[in-house]
């Protein structure tokens, strides 16, 4: 027995912890550093699936079955295995299309339908409310237990600690959950909550569990053989039907795992945490591995603490509260206490998610489309209604769990709530042919979606919740064996004779069959309307279609002004700004210019009230500031063929677009070598007009200049005249060859005889320079086809260079013309001072002249380009071999014309 | 007296300009390339500049941004000199901080007048 102040003060401690952790999230997504965005704490997350259910009842329901809790969890560790494929999917989709509930998902699906996000969310409270009621019935009874108050007749509302759970949880889901009004904004600090929440009852669990089996055991091999010495207990370690008794029952097995499987993806909690609150799509990797481990982890100690309690504390005794029972049998009150927290854990996580999860429905699809109705709240009304909005939102969640409690309170302990654990579960189950087919069948249609749910919810209502109310002593429980009005076909729990199957997986069968047929049926019956089929293109192809470049479904007229004004209203000035600053942003101001909104801004904002009030409310709202045009399949189709031209045409632009760039480039670059080109000749023929002109006005302007100074002034002019001319003939001449207007004579000639003509025609240069030229010619003429003048250009060119550079006075000269195979080879060789390596490169490009301006011989700077281009022109090629300092040697070869032409021409000679 | 030094690479330009400038009155001191120039400019603390923007090594541009970026020598008057009359040589020119921008072939007259503003 615990003190009940201090069971009070551990659970307030806990919830004042859980809100200082949630506030600390909260404001660090303020401020941009975000402590969710991990997929550990994703995963984590959620584990807000193992609910107070989980944390008492696998042990309750280990104790009279084995290891029949298992299949709970085995479902959702196979469902994670396809969340890369179905959850990531769903996630894109709510994305998207800013989807922030279950019961939105659908309706959004099926063509925004305010009737069918109604149905799911009624569907969502029936099934989910009292689930709601067993949480707090699990915190009320373990409170009962630690304090020992086993018997609460006569006590009044105020005593009951599990209300003031319910008002603290709903004070955490107000503060915590409707902090923004758009819902499909994160709620970084729940999400922070909840997965502390899992780590605490893991920890918790597993406490426990190490403490009973090893602490009150010597380890599971003990626990396993002394249950195996006990007749009761021998069947709990053998695969069994799930009384134990019977054979192995496999479609029960199935049916267990599969709802299991389902509703990890559908339960409403489930869906926020999952899809809604998801961070980042690429945790769902981590998390479809990390999540099974946790659930791996959790379930480790469950068939030894069932065991073990029935061993300790006897086979009448209370398995559900093994976990407490067992660590306060031994009087260990810090552990007791310390589960209690772990099962305080379970059904605070379960709590706060699965009402922010249904009040948000009940807003959105319940409250919110009747509210729309009223005149005063009408689309063309003024006023801010995002107070209004949010206090809805509140009003609901505390609506929500107070509901939960009433239910507990009338409920009690009766069968209808003790077994409401997959009575839910196989409630929610019914979305999956809607939500599944959804994502990928284009085909479905609303009617086929509501006639699916409508059929299987009505029997589950049969099958399932009558049976459990029935047998609650509530009604007369005689139609379950009878059947209603005594036709025994129609007994809830064997429909059409079907017996020989546990209660959970007859009801799946029927319900999941007939609301599968109906869904499919009816979708087929009917072709889907425009708005149907438009939205389906969305979901199904949310991977190709999503994005920027998404189709817009939607023709007519909507007033700029109206719709700022409808976003005014809903989603407040600031974010409504923000909204249309982004589309003018993104879109340009063009569109706006008349006064009427874009398809694609109608689109966008409709998109952002979604998040806000539903898809189904959204739809409905700017339908009415709006002139639309109704869309048939027709126009959908040709919607989409426009978007897949406007995507074609662009793709098209773009690759126009890169071709006209790389051909821009091109003219640049061909511009730029052009606009070089020209300011060098700028420059050189500047540099000596400048001399010759600044000289002459200087000597024009003193007349008392003296003759030496005169004379010096007057060499320099016609040294630069000189310069002058040379330059202007080479760059005409350097033009018509890169032009191609140059005019080519191409005749057989002796190479040999050419270069001797050279020689001799720069003798005097090399005389007055004191150096002297050596031969290495072949013997013989040697003949190659080529133009005489041009190359005689070449070989002057490449012999008065040499003479240039070579020392004074002690100039040697080399020249060889060797014969190659095919070709022939000219070397001008000389002992000046080389080229420095770093000008090697440049040496043949345009005014590159070797050397400074001071010391260098004069030049134009384009005798070796030209030559180059000469040699190039005749099919040969020009190089420079040099170490500097050792001398510069140019050297072409000149290829041999094929045949024996040349030679017969040549010999004729 | 007045000190000027002339930066070109152009020995033939270097000599019109030595002969104006001795004409004037002024000091001469001459650099032919872009580094000389800078270390004429530092050791000798000219009045003002006659600088080429086209020497090898260290170009005019880049000399007169290095005159500029140096807090002791900062104030020195440039006059740069370029055979490249592109504009957007001149507009490079001006954006390193040249005082002035005169194209060659110049009159020597007007490049006198402006020394002498310059200067005066």
């Amino acid at each position: 027995m615990i003190a009940a102040p201090v069971v009070l003060a551990v659970s307030g401690g806990y919830l004042a912890l859980l809100f200082a952790i949630a506030a600390f999230a909260d404001r660090r997504a303020a401020e941009g550093r975000s402590v969710i965005a991990s997929p550990w704490v994703y995963a984590l997350s959620l584990g807000a699936y193992c609910t107070a259910w989980t944390y008492f009842g696998s042990v309750g329901r280990a104790a009279s079955g084995g290891i029949w809790f298992l299949p709970i969890y085995l479902g959702p560790t196979l469902a994670m295995i396809l969340a890369w494929l179905v959850v990531r999917k769903m996630i894109r989709v709510a994305r998207e299309y800013r989807i922030t509930s279950i019961a939105d998902f659908i309706a959004s699906r099926y063509g925004k339908s305010p009737g069918l996000a109604a149905l799911v969310t009624l569907i969502t409270v029936v099934g989910i409310v009292p689930y709601i009621a067993l949480q707090l019935k699990a915190v009320s009874s373990g409170y009962r237990l630690l304090t020992g108050g086993a018997d609460e007749v006569g006590l009044a509302w105020w005593q009951d600690g599990a209300l003031f759970v319910a008002l603290a949880l709903a004070a955490f889901t107000v503060v915590f959950g409707t902090r923004h009004l758009d819902t499909a904004e994160r709620h970084e600090g729940m999400v922070a909550a909840i997965a502390t929440e899992s780590v605490v009852k893991l920890v918790a669990f597993l406490a426990v569990g190490a403490f009973v089996t090893w602490g009150l055991f010597s380890g599971v091999g003990d626990i396993w053989t002394r249950a195996a010495a006990v007749p009761d207990l021998a069947h709990l370690l053998r695969l069994g039907g799930a009384d134990g008794a019977t054979a192995f029952g496999y479609a029960d097995w199935f049916a267990l795992t599969l709802v299991a499987a389902l509703s990890v993806l559908l339960l409403p909690r489930q869906f926020q945490l999952l899809v809604v609150e998801c961070v980042d799509e690429r945790h769902l990797r981590r998390a479809a591995w990390l999540f099974p481990a946790y659930l791996f982890a959790i379930n480790l100690f469950v068939l030894p603490l069932a065991i073990g309690g029935r061993l300790l504390l006897g086979p009448d005794s209370d398995a559900e509260t093994f976990v407490l029972s067992l660590p306060m049998s031994q009087g260990v009150t810090a552990l007791t206490l310390f589960a209690y927290v772990g099962g305080l854990s379970a059904a605070t996580g379960m709590l706060i998610v699965e009402t922010v999860a249904v009040s948000t429905m009940v807003c959105n699809d319940l409250v919110m489309p009747a509210l729309l109705r009223l005149p005063g709240f009408g689309a063309r009304a003024g006023g801010d209604l995002t107070r209004l909005l949010l206090g809805i939102r509140r009003v609901a969640i505390l609506g929500v769990l107070l509901l939960g409690y009433l239910y507990f309170q009338i409920a009690g302990d009766a069968y209808a709530l003790v077994s409401i654990g997959l009575i839910s579960f196989a409630a929610v189950a019914q979305f999956a042919p809607a939500l599944l087919g959804g994502i990928y069948w284009r085909g479905g249609t609303r009617a086929g979606a509501v006639g699916g749910l409508v059929g299987g919810f009505a029997v589950w209502i049969w099958t399932l919740m009558l049976p459990s109310v029935a047998k609650s002593g509530w009604i007369d429980a005689g139609f379950l064996t009878r059947g209603p009005f005594g036709i025994a076909a129609l007994a809830p729990e064997s429909l059409f004779g079907l017996t020989g199957l546990d209660p959970l997986t007859h009801a799946l069968f029927w319900s999941l069959s007939l609301n599968l047929c109906l869904y499919v049926g009816l979708s087929l019956l009917r072709e889907p309307s425009g708005r149907e089929a438009s939205q389906a293109l969305l979901f199904v192809d949310v991977f190709e279609r999503g994005g920027a470049e998404a189709p817009v479904f939607w023709r007519g007229r909507a007033r700029l002004d109206d719709l700022r004004r409808l976003a005014n209203r809903l989603l407040g000035e600031a974010r409504a700004q923000a909204v249309f600053d982004e589309h003018a942003r993104e879109a340009g101001t063009g569109s706006a210019a008349r006064g009427l909104a874009d398809a694609r801004l109608v689109d966008r904002v409709e998109r952002q009230l979604a998040g806000a009030i539903g898809s189904a409310s959204a739809r409905v709202m700017v339908a009415s500031v709006a002139q639309e045009e109704r869309l048939g399949v027709e126009d959908v189709i040709e919607i989409l063929d426009e978007a897949s031209q406007v995507r074609a045409y662009a793709r098209a632009l773009e690759e126009a677009s890169a071709e006209l760039r790389a051909a821009n480039e091109a003219l640049k670059s061909l511009d730029q070598m052009k606009d070089d080109f020209m300011s060098s000749v700028t420059h050189e023929l500047r540099t000596p007009l400048t001399s010759i002109r600044a000289l002459s006005e200087l000597m024009l302007d003193t007349p008392e200049m003296d003759d030496d100074q005169r004379a010096e002034f007057l060499g320099i002019i016609v040294a630069e005249s000189e310069r002058l001319g040379r330059l202007v003939n080479q760059v005409l001449d350097m033009a018509k060859i890169e032009s191609g207007m140059a005019e080519w004579h191409s005749e057989a000639l002796d190479l040999r005889a050419l270069i001797l003509a050279a020689v001799k025609s720069t003798s005097e240069l090399f005389r007055s320079r004191g150096a002297t030229v050596e031969m290495a010619l072949p013997d013989a003429a040697t003949f190659v086809r080529a133009d005489p003048d041009r190359l005689t250009q070449v070989m002057v060119n490449l012999l008065s260079n040499a003479a240039k550079f070579v020392p004074d006075g002690a100039g040697r000269v080399e020249v060889s013309l060797r014969e190659e195979p095919g070709a022939l080879v000219v070397a001008v060789r000389d002992n000046g001072p080389g080229v420095p390596e770093a000008d090697q490169a440049g040496i043949f490009e345009k005014f590159r002249q070797g050397g400074d301006a001071l010391t260098r011989p004069a030049g134009t700077g384009l005798g070796l380009p030209i030559s180059r281009r000469i040699v190039e022109h005749l099919g040969g090629e020009m190089w420079l071999e040099s170490e500097s300092g050792g001398g510069a040697c140019f050297a072409f070869r000149l290829p041999l014309q094929p045949g024996g032409e040349v030679d017969d021409e040549g010999a004729d000679r | 007296m007045t000190k000027v030094l002339i930066a070109d690479d152009e020995p033939n330009i270097v000599v019109s300009l030595e002969f104006m400038m001795k004409r004037e009155g002024y000091e001469v001191v001459v650099a032919r390339d872009g580094t000389a120039a800078l270390a004429a400019i530092r050791g000798e603390r000219p009045d003002l500049v006659l600088l080429d923007a086209m020497m090898p090594g260290m170009t005019g541009f880049d000399v007169c941004a290095a005159v500029r970026a140096d807090a002791e020598l900062r104030g020195t008057t440039i006059l740069m000199l370029t055979a490249k009359g592109r504009e957007t040589d001149v507009a490079r020119g001006v954006g390193v901080g040249a005082d002035a921008y005169v194209t060659k072939p110049f009159s020597t007259r007007d490049l006198v007048r402006q020394v002498r503003e310059m200067l005066g």
